[in-house]
């Protein structure tokens, strides 16, 4: 397919572009970007004027309920939510169910993303068998079968002695560690922030130090070994600034943070409202403050939606007892620009963190407009009115607690591989 | 949110939490409570204000004192009381909670009064029930018992004046405690001089003084010239978390003997929510001496329990001829 984009205002951090100008696209590539190459005539103009087109966006971390044990067909409901959210590629974490601690389960995954061709689906493999934290996964084998990260995702590693190992064996192969960093036992006897508002609801709290204590174990053992580290999700004040001067010491650790955690706060759980259920757990206004603030600074590079589809009987019940979980997909690109709205950060470095920054940390050629390059867009209105509707998402969750959220932004067309994968109804 | 329990009027539509009641609400379930203590003491006990109604007592943690005195208090009303445990295994996850919810339902019922181990059960439950039903909360999690501390009021109006005045201590538990946490609410809804809490550390949950109390951990400092000590029960449990090295240690430290019993003011009240372990929280002496209501509590439980449950079907009869 030959597509024209014409008119729109061009924004592509890795190349320092911000201009408007006319992209030309054929067989999946940008081949112009301008003037229209000789003897070239569109399949289909979409006329961009007063939109930004900007590289498609690159999820970090995104579970898609698929593979699970329910049998879902998720991968095709959240490559299209993916699409709609202007996601172009989005990286699975290994928790899903089979683990994917084998290449079979790499392929699986592959398999069902090759029938969908709306978004680039990486994986990241599994640093211990079944994520127990006892044997080594077989490392090798997941980094030929495309695993492009090893992690044990949502679940700790209690035997110090093993992560250690588990961490030299990954530097071997030049793996980078993908961390969720929280200690088990702080964790274990709480579903919410510890704090004011647990302390009112009656709530068990989990309390900052959780995440602290894990971050530092993991940095002096990072520090040790030697290993490339990206830390997920981080939600507190105190632990951006653990990674910022392990990042002045010469560290290789870049970090990452959710959507969610820059705009909500514990407050927002109200009266147990379990859509704002979530793990790690919205922490306190300050720790939101300084998350932003870190993001500003750059000592948190990616922005992800940490997308956690869940059915409304899993979002139904007494608070503790209801999955911990945020449907994301679909308000990434949105509560990310509404931060510039807010003035909390500028419009590139907004798309930066959505693009140029994850490809970086994932080490994937994408992320960027360049001439020859993977045609991967996202086409956004930046003066719409939006207002959410979990309702409405096209992702199996509607579990979203920005339900009636209004956003300035919409995304207007996704271009994957030079094709139109969304276009706004 | 948190006042979802009133009707447009302000009147009480369920009763799920203390917090978010003004000071003339409390007060008129306690003038009401005054009223009803007297059928009580008469030979026939009943006053017909809710016949025809149907209320269920959903225990999803076991209770016998909580539910037989809202049995009785129903029954005093002339309601129609059905008691149904119900194992927290059977109905462990939150679909099923509603399946039981909305069967029962089915069958005509005007009030369910709940008592669940998860905090914000109640409010869940009522927020799922039909328009008609009411719900009342006999204890959720660690979060609210709102009967037990509006019965304690009771109490602690009946030997003291003037709430402003006084000088009330909580001591123990206060972490785990939904007791604690609506008296909290309750003693400062009604305008009491100065709340005081002594616990160990590992008993107080973060940030406590933000409940708007004073935190002590020693019971010399803490007792000094208070007015009322409330106890509260110590699970036993407690020591498998390691939250407590043992009983003896505890009681050493925080358990209300006489000689600490000494540091309040002479005529200071004990209360206590029991059931009472005698020689952990409390010492035989003093649950049994000149100094303790505990039994009165029991006894007030039941006109507090009559109070709410007729405010709230009231407020129900109220709306439906309004409406008629």
């Amino acid at each position: 397919m030959k597509l024209h984009i014409a008119n729109g205002r061009v924004i592509d951090p890795a190349n320092h572009i911000d201009k408007q100008q006319d992209i030309y696209i054929d067989q999946g590539r940008i081949i112009a970007f301008h003037t229209q190459p000789d003897g070239f005539n569109a399949d289909k103009i979409i006329d961009a004027n007063g939109l930004i087109v900007c590289p498609g966006l690159i999820d970090i971390s995104a579970r898609l309920g698929e593979p699970s044990h329910q049998h879902t067909d998720n991968i095709t409901s959240e490559t299209k939510a993916a699409a709609k959210g202007g996601i172009t590629t989005l990286c699975i974490p290994p928790d899903t169910d089979p683990v994917i601690d084998i290449p079979a389960v790499v392929e699986l995954i592959q398999d069902r993303a090759k029938h969908c061709q709306r978004t680039k689906i990486y994986t990241i493999g599994a640093l211990t068998q079944g994520l127990k934290g006892e044997l080594l996964s077989e490392m090798l084998s997941l980094k030929q079968a495309g695993c492009l990260g090893i992690s044990n995702g949502l679940q700790q590693i209690d035997n110090t002695l093993v992560l250690r190992r588990a961490m030299e064996y990954a530097a071997t192969l030049d793996f980078t560690l993908f961390i969720n960093a929280a200690d088990p036992w702080l964790q274990s006897q709480g579903c919410i922030h510890e704090g004011m508002v647990s302390s009112r609801l009656g709530l068990g709290g989990i309390p900052e130090a959780a995440e602290t204590i894990a971050i530092s174990r993991y940095l002096l053992l990072i520090e040790h070994v030697g290993v490339n580290a990206h830390f997920h999700n981080i939600s507190c004040g105190k632990s951006v600034k653990l990674i910022k001067e392990a990042q002045e010491r010469g560290l290789a650790i870049t970090a990452d943070v959710s959507a969610h955690h820059l705009h909500l706060s514990e407050h927002d759980i109200g009266n147990y409202d379990s859509l704002s259920h979530v793990i790690p757990p919205l922490r306190s206004t300050r720790d939101r403050e300084q998350l932003q603030q870190g993001v500003r600074e750059g000592v948190i590079s990616v922005i992800s939606s940490h997308h956690l589809p869940l059915s409304n009987d899993e979002k139904l019940g007494p608070f503790a007892e209801t999955c911990q979980g945020i449907s994301g997909l679909e308000t990434l690109l949105a509560l990310t620009l509404k931060l510039v709205d807010d003035d909390e950060l500028s419009l590139e470095q907004a798309i930066s963190n959505l693009s140029q920054k994850p490809a970086q940390v994932l080490g994937i050629d994408a992320g960027h407009l360049s001439l020859g390059g993977n045609a991967d867009l996202c086409i956004f209105n930046p003066n719409a009115e939006n207002h959410c509707q979990p309702n409405d998402f096209i992702s199996a969750g509607k579990n979203s607690p920005f339900n009636g959220w209004s956003f300035n932004n919409e995304v207007v067309y996704t271009v994957y591989k030079g094709n139109i994968v969304y276009q706004k109804g | 949110m948190t006042n979802n329990q009133l009707t447009e009027k302000g009147q009480l539509r369920h009763f799920l939490t203390i917090e978010g009641l003004n000071r003339p609400l409390l007060t008129e379930i306690m003038d009401r409570a005054e009223q009803f203590s007297s059928i009580s003491g008469r030979q026939v006990k009943k006053v017909p204000l809710l016949r025809g109604k149907t209320i269920m007592n959903l225990f999803f943690e076991n209770s016998t004192r909580t539910r037989t005195t809202f049995e009785l208090a129903a029954k005093r009303l002339s309601a129609d009381v059905m008691n149904l445990n119900i194992t927290t295994s059977a109905t462990s996850k939150g679909e099923s909670l509603l399946d039981t919810l909305h069967n029962l339902q089915a069958m005509h019922t005007d009030m369910f009064v709940v008592r669940h181990a998860q905090s914000g059960a109640a409010e869940f439950i009522a927020q799922h029930v039909a328009p008609h039903v009411s719900v009342i909360n006999a204890g959720d999690g660690c979060h609210a018992h709102p009967t037990q501390a509006m019965l304690d009021m009771f109490t602690i109006r009946r030997h003291k004046q003037h709430f402003p005045d006084l000088r009330v201590a909580i001591v123990g538990d206060i972490l785990h405690s939904r007791v604690a946490r609506s008296q909290i609410h309750a003693l400062s809804t009604l305008g009491v001089g100065e709340i005081r809490v002594i616990a160990p550390k590992t008993l107080l949950p973060s940030n406590t003084q933000t409940l708007g109390v004073h935190v002590y951990h020693d019971m010399k400092t803490g007792l000094q010239d208070v007015d009322v000590i409330i106890m509260l029960r110590l699970q036993f449990e407690r020591m498998q978390g390691a939250l407590l090295p043992s009983e003896n240690e505890y009681f050493h430290s925080f358990g209300l003997d006489q000689q600490k019993l000494n540091y309040a003011k002479p005529d200071a009240i004990v209360m206590h929510p029991g059931p009472i372990n005698r020689g952990v929280e409390i010492s035989s002496d003093v649950a049994d001496g000149d100094q303790s209501v505990i039994l009165e509590q029991v006894t007030h439980g039941i006109a507090i329990r009559m109070a709410v449950m007729s405010m709230v079907l009231g407020s129900r009869s109220e709306q439906q001829e309004s409406v008629e």
